[in-house]
């Protein structure tokens, strides 16, 4: 504790000076580097766009995690508009100035690979867990096959095949982003994960309620929506977030083909003469930022859980 | 051997249109297991029918390929004049007018009683909420819970809850209403209130089909007692004669093992 706060040091402009005011952390290359490790190197004069993104992001999330949010209804149609707006944003063009991909960097790459694999890989997981239980033998064997491939390949695999061999594969002189590429792996692998967790959900509704459905003359879609994946899901809800996290903490790994996140920029700030010797505190700073966000949605996944308990409400 | 009543097979094919259900020569099979063997029954529109016999006689089965939960391989069904095949759109207009009672009530948990009983008439019969929630609440009354109308059907007893299952069935208003084994899953304090909903039930002249052992039930309100084993029709007949009068030895051998202990 006090080499945490009490003995800190949170100014200065090189670890001489941290160590000539105090004895213990130095917390100023944090404060010095902020900005890196929030942005990466997307040029300053455009960080507003970010921080816009970041403001829609809050106003997006609130409506569909809560259900006390006034004007939720309408909250929740603008929110099929995020991911378009936010890319604009991002990217830049149509009136905005373009920024290349590659800098992109910190945190907000983390949550951009992060929010992207989230959003996606649910509704694929999904399409995929049902493809895996359908009658139709053409789509069951895509859904397996999909999902065994996938899964029996580690990620960082999945990377390298993204940021290299993908090119190979593609006609000559036909390039597509290298974050786009990363963002569809990470997504794909994701949803290989979340089809298996729902898959297990889905297994767990007995065949009566399939057959209550059907009884009334319900559509497959109908019944599958109304009745049986709102029970799935609520079943798959620890398993779903326990995937979630571990994506999340996945995008750690696109350091290997050059992409910055945060401990990307935790290891050049590192090897910068001024500030070297410091991990400690960079990595302890990296930590507690993806703790937060993986406690948050743990949290969550709690109060989710207590709301929809409908079982035992005597 | 298997006796057949004189009716059942001459004008079936012509007649389809006044009967609410016709099965002619139908067989089925779960994999080798003969489940059902040339079942021939013609329901008229109104007809109360009560099918019971011993476990794995093929009665669940036999109304089940009514509303195709179950596929028949061989011979013919017909419901509201409509042939059951493999078309998916012929069985989903079927399903509409054949409503369906589970032994374990499947209600959706996740939904609320009010909920699950207008799930249907919204969904499949595109009705507005508020029209949706009255005919519900008119049903509910019906089966005396309206007050559960906002709980979960967890919250419920199973006899309320198969209640519950019936006021959903009825909500679609279906001329043929299918009961598979609705008391055999309940506290024996709560079967009267179930059977107390059906019998009232029968007296309005939709058509129903009940396999069921409940034979004072089915003395009340059957036209026809339908006796199955092996997953054939051994006896059919009125509900005096097959109660006093049983003509087979299996159907002897089966009452005297319901109706004396």
């Amino acid at each position: 504790m006090d080499w945490l706060f009490l003995d800190a040091a949170f100014t200065g402009g090189s670890r001489d000076e941290c160590s000539a005011k105090a004895g213990g952390a130095c917390w100023a290359v944090i404060g010095e580097r902020l900005n890196l490790f929030t942005y990466g190197f997307y040029p300053a004069a455009e960080r507003w766009r970010v921080n816009l993104s970041l403001v829609l992001l809050i106003f997006t999330l609130f409506p569909i995690l809560f259900e006390k949010v006034p004007y939720r209804k309408y909250a929740l149609h603008i929110a099929v508009a995020f991911p378009f707006v936010t890319a604009w944003l991002l990217v830049g063009g149509l009136g905005l100035t373009p920024v290349e991909t590659d800098q992109f960097g910190g945190f907000m790459l983390t949550l951009v690979i992060g929010i992207t694999g989230i959003g996606f890989s649910l509704p694929i997981g999904i399409l995929l867990a049902l493809g895996r239980q359908s009658k139709l033998p053409a789509i069951q064997i895509f859904s397996i096959g999909f999902i065994e491939f996938i899964r029996g390949v580690p990620l960082i695999t999945l990377l390298f095949v993204a940021s290299t061999m993908l090119n190979y594969f593609l006609p000559p002189g036909v390039t597509f982003d290298l974050l786009l590429r990363v963002l569809i792996m990470v997504t794909l692998f994701a949803s290989a994960y979340m089809a298996e967790v729902i898959r297990g959900g889905l297994q767990a509704i007995p065949k009566g309620q399939f057959e209550a459905a059907d009884s009334m003359g319900l559509h497959y879609w109908s019944a599958m929506r109304l009745i049986v994946l709102p029970q799935a899901m609520k079943i798959s809800i620890p398993g779903i977030v326990n995937t979630f996290i571990g994506l999340y903490k996945d995008t750690t790994l696109v350091i290997i083909i050059g992409l910055l996140d945060p401990l990307g920029i935790g290891r050049a700030s590192l090897a910068d003469t001024k500030w070297t010797g410091l991990s400690t505190e960079v990595y302890l700073f990296v930590a507690i930022f993806f703790f937060i966000s993986c406690f948050g949605m743990a949290r969550y996944s709690q109060h989710l859980e207590n709301k929809l308990e409908t079982d035992h409400k005597r | 051997m298997t006796q057949k009543p004189e009716s059942v097979n001459e004008e079936t094919k012509s007649a389809a249109g006044k009967y609410a259900v016709t099965m002619r020569d139908v067989h089925k099979w779960y994999g080798k297991f003969h489940a059902l063997k040339n079942i021939n029954l013609n329901v008229e529109v109104g007809e109360k029918i009560v099918i019971c016999g011993p476990s794995g006689s093929g009665k669940s089965t036999l109304i089940r390929c009514i509303n195709r939960l179950e596929e028949h391989q061989q011979g013919e069904i017909t419901v509201e004049g409509i042939e059951l095949s493999h078309d998916i759109k012929n069985i989903e207009i079927i399903r509409r007018e054949v409503g369906m009672v589970f032994q374990h009530f499947n209600l959706f948990p996740h939904l609320t009683v009010l909920e699950n009983c207008t799930l249907a008439p919204i969904w499949v019969r595109k009705m507005p909420l508020a029209e949706a929630n009255a005919i519900a609440m008119q049903y509910l009354e019906r089966v005396k819970i309206p007050e559960q109308a906002d709980k979960y059907p967890g919250q419920l007893s199973g006899g309320q809850q198969q209640r519950v299952a019936i006021a959903r069935s009825l909500c679609m208003k279906p001329r043929i209403l299918l009961f598979d084994e609705p008391t055999s899953a309940l506290d024996p304090e709560m079967i009267k209130e179930v059977l107390d909903v059906m019998i009232q039930l029968a007296s309005e002249g939709i058509t129903m089909i009940c396999v069921t052992h409940e034979m004072g039930f089915a003395r009340t309100v059957g036209d026809r007692v339908i006796f199955m084993d092996n997953g054939e029709i051994i006896e059919e007949n009125n509900p005096d004669d097959f109660f006093l009068n049983p003509q087979h030895e299996r159907t002897k051998l089966f009452l005297s093992q319901i109706l004396n202990h």
